[in-house]
């Protein structure tokens, strides 16, 4: 806070600094704020002001038989998609943290690369090397490509998890008696889980919101959310696409909470382990 | 005694095996367990990843078409002392060719690929094809035949083409996405004036990518000092503001900057409404679009990491330094600023990283004028079908990613990475 003898300079500069953060802050979450309340309007155009409310939108988007099939395809896509990039990044982060090996750092990098690669590119060469193999137009070419583009998320956030990671642990666990498979099973993995279901949601956010690679392999079998919601922004951009994104950030809103729920909890549980 | 001798022999373990082979064994093995938990991912990416890029990469200097569909002309035409025409054999071989292509259906790949370099080449070749084959009598040249079909096949120019392109690879897509063209030589030169097109493409890109990261950095970092420096209970709350545009779908956000900044949209009405301006401004599908919601889109990506560097700082260093008599600006600028420096400027590495690549929202929120490289590697993919030129163009694009990305790998380390 400001003290009594700070000089006018001194409160001009820090009024100017509050008011610029609290405006960065507003233009962060204004995009959000102004779509949620055009989805409840029972006009045609995407426009304030809101003559009358209706619920208009939303029948379009769950009885429409296009938005529901894209709908489906993104929790078919991204669920697989995310299983597989946990279970590969957890592996190869416990493989990175535990020994080195030369060209570890190497690896980490090429390992952590799809996260930098402009996605067009992944998308073209998916393209290339798919096509003769018949895996364009199809869910297992998408989830695959998901998966690679969702991993490097994993493989940071265990990494990070397990480098907190008290290995001293695993010793007197083992001095207490228990097997290796017990260890890992009541010590290891309640202390990494936080991690990996970080990781996992980091995974799962990017194959939801994932356009580029879809437009290149998907069929319109495969259309997802994120493709069908491009498409329609690109064409006529209608208020169903203002149902769907309430849908979307009511989504997103439940995975911070998931997230800062368990940071809370990893948080809790790294004290209790040290005490 | 006892004692020297224990200090001189080799140290072993209960067995009585040498200690150091044990443990250099021990270590050995531990290393091979972390390779063996390694391998299934980095298999995975080899295939779903890295090969489909090394495609990519090979497919900017395929060049398959002369060498499949004119097998027999390219043959002959290795022989050809690039003086005057080719020889009696090369348009015989050249006939024979034609006739194959006109039976399988393959001249359209042969023309369309001869008119990237000639235009017109796709005509002469089709109008060709169409009068294979060729009825020559004994005694007759197939030579003259041809440029009785045609005058432009004796031009040599058209013969160099076709020679330039008898090999099953070229550096012609590469050259184009540079603006550059193949002299006779061999040699790359810059192409006129007029036919540029892509090096400033690439100038945008890097421009338009430079301000975005500016402006997120200049925006960015004042907010996570203030986050940094809040107490602990308002900050969290702040931080949820960050957040969760953050997590917010890019294509929702793109289409609320469109209701944003549209003709009739909130922002137009509001200003025209406040009396402020006369006539709605162009704010969307043009630069300042496509700004706004670049750097919407990205200030995360600076305030998060900035924010975890600055919380890092204990406070009391400034402290120390406006007790000790300097003003609070100094002590910032001469305490604070130079400790962030690094964190700040790695987040900064990374967004200007992540922006060259964009495609999404340049393409829904800019006009023409605002296409970065992703979108003509997506245009020569979907629209024209063009693989090589997409391809050109996104190698291009992936060697400039890649080269920032090893800096910041190098500067940063990518194990150190930080998701916020």
């Amino acid at each position: 806070m400001l003290p009594n003898y700070a000089s006018p300079i001194e409160r001009i500069w820090f009024w100017t600094f509050r008011i610029l953060c609290v405006s960065v802050l507003i233009f962060l979450v204004s995009p959000l704020l102004v779509i949620i309340p055009l989805s409840f309007s029972d006009n045609t155009f995407l426009l304030y002001p809101i003559e009358n409310f209706s619920l208009r939108w939303y029948h379009e988007f769950f009885g429409n038989e296009v938005w529901l099939n894209s709908l489906k395809n993104s929790f078919i896509v991204a669920p697989v998609a995310t299983l597989l990039a946990m279970v590969l990044g957890s592996l190869a982060a416990v493989g990175l943290t535990s020994s080195d090996f030369p060209g570890k750092s190497l690896l980490m990098s090429i390992l952590i690369s799809p996260m930098v690669v402009p996605v067009v590119i992944v998308g073209v060469g998916a393209y290339l090397f798919f096509a003769p193999l018949g895996l364009t137009s199809s869910y297992l070419g998408l989830i695959l490509v998901h998966t690679a583009l969702g991993v490097p998320f994993v493989v940071i956030t265990v990494s990070a998890t397990l480098g907190n990671f008290n290995a001293n642990l695993i010793k007197a666990s083992a001095n207490l008696g228990a097997n290796p498979l017990t260890t890992y099973r009541r010590v290891v993995f309640p202390l990494i889980a936080p991690g990996v279901i970080s990781g996992g949601l980091f995974a799962f956010a990017t194959s939801f919101d994932e356009v580029v690679v879809t437009l290149f392999l998907a069929g319109p079998e495969q259309s997802t959310l994120p493709r069908q919601m491009f498409g329609g922004i690109k064409e006529n951009i209608s208020p169903a696409i203002a149902a769907a994104a309430t849908v979307l950030i009511l989504f997103s809103i439940a995975l911070l909470l998931t997230l800062e729920w368990l940071r809370g909890r990893a948080e809790k549980m790294r004290t209790a382990a040290v005490h | 005694m006892s004692e020297t001798m224990t200090m001189n022999a080799p140290l072993t373990a209960a067995d009585g095996e040498s200690l150091k082979v044990k443990l250099a064994r021990e270590r050995r093995n531990k290393q091979l367990k972390a390779i063996a938990l390694v391998a299934p991912l980095a298999l995975f990416l080899l295939l779903t990843f890295l090969v489909p890029i090394a495609m990519l990469l090979k497919r900017s200097v395929d060049n398959p078409e002369v060498i499949t569909y004119l097998p027999q002309t390219s043959a002959e035409i290795a022989g050809w002392d690039r003086r005057g025409l080719p020889s009696e054999a090369v348009f015989a071989a050249m006939a024979r060719d034609l006739t194959i292509a006109k039976e399988q259906k393959t001249v359209s790949e042969i023309s369309k690929r001869l008119n990237m370099d000639i235009s017109g080449f796709r005509s002469l070749i089709q109008r060709s094809a169409r009068k294979m084959p060729l009825e020559v009598a004994a005694g007759e040249s197939v030579r003259d035949q041809f440029i009785a079909m045609d005058e432009r096949w004796g031009d040599p120019e058209h013969w160099h083409v076709i020679a330039k392109n008898a090999k099953s690879w070229t550096p012609y897509y590469l050259y184009s996405s540079l603006d550059l063209r193949e002299t006779k030589a061999g040699t790359p030169e810059l192409a006129p004036e007029e036919e540029r097109a892509f090096l400033s493409i690439f100038g945008r890109t890097l421009w338009m990518s430079m301000w975005i990261t500016l402006i997120s950095v200049l925006l960015g970092y004042p907010v996570a000092y203030w986050l940094a420096n809040l107490p602990a209970r308002k900050s969290n709350l702040l931080m949820i503001l960050v957040l969760l545009p953050f997590w917010t779908s890019v294509l929702v956000r793109v289409a609320s900057w469109i209701v944003l900044l549209q003709q009739e949209g909130l922002i137009n009405s509001a200003l025209m409404g406040l009396g402020i301006i006369g006539e709605p401004l162009q704010l969307a599908f043009n630069r300042t679009g496509v700004y706004i919601a670049m750097v919407h889109i990205l200030l995360p990506f600076v305030i998060l990491p900035a924010y975890s560097v600055m919380k890092s700082i204990p406070p009391t260093y400034m402290r120390a330094a406006i007790s000790l008599g300097d003003h609070p600006f100094a002590a910032f600028w001469k305490i604070y600023f130079p400790q962030t420096v690094a964190g700040v400027a790695a987040g900064a590495l990374l967004v200007f990283i992540m922006c060259m690549g964009y495609y999404i929202t340049p393409a829904l929120l800019g006009g023409p004028q605002e296409q970065m490289v992703s979108y003509y590697v997506a245009f020569y993919t979907n629209v024209t079908i063009n693989w090589g030129m997409a391809a050109a163009l996104g190698s291009l694009l992936l060697v400039a990613t890649m080269t920032l990305y090893a800096v910041y790998s190098k500067l940063v380390g990518a194990n150190k990475l930080s998701l916020g």
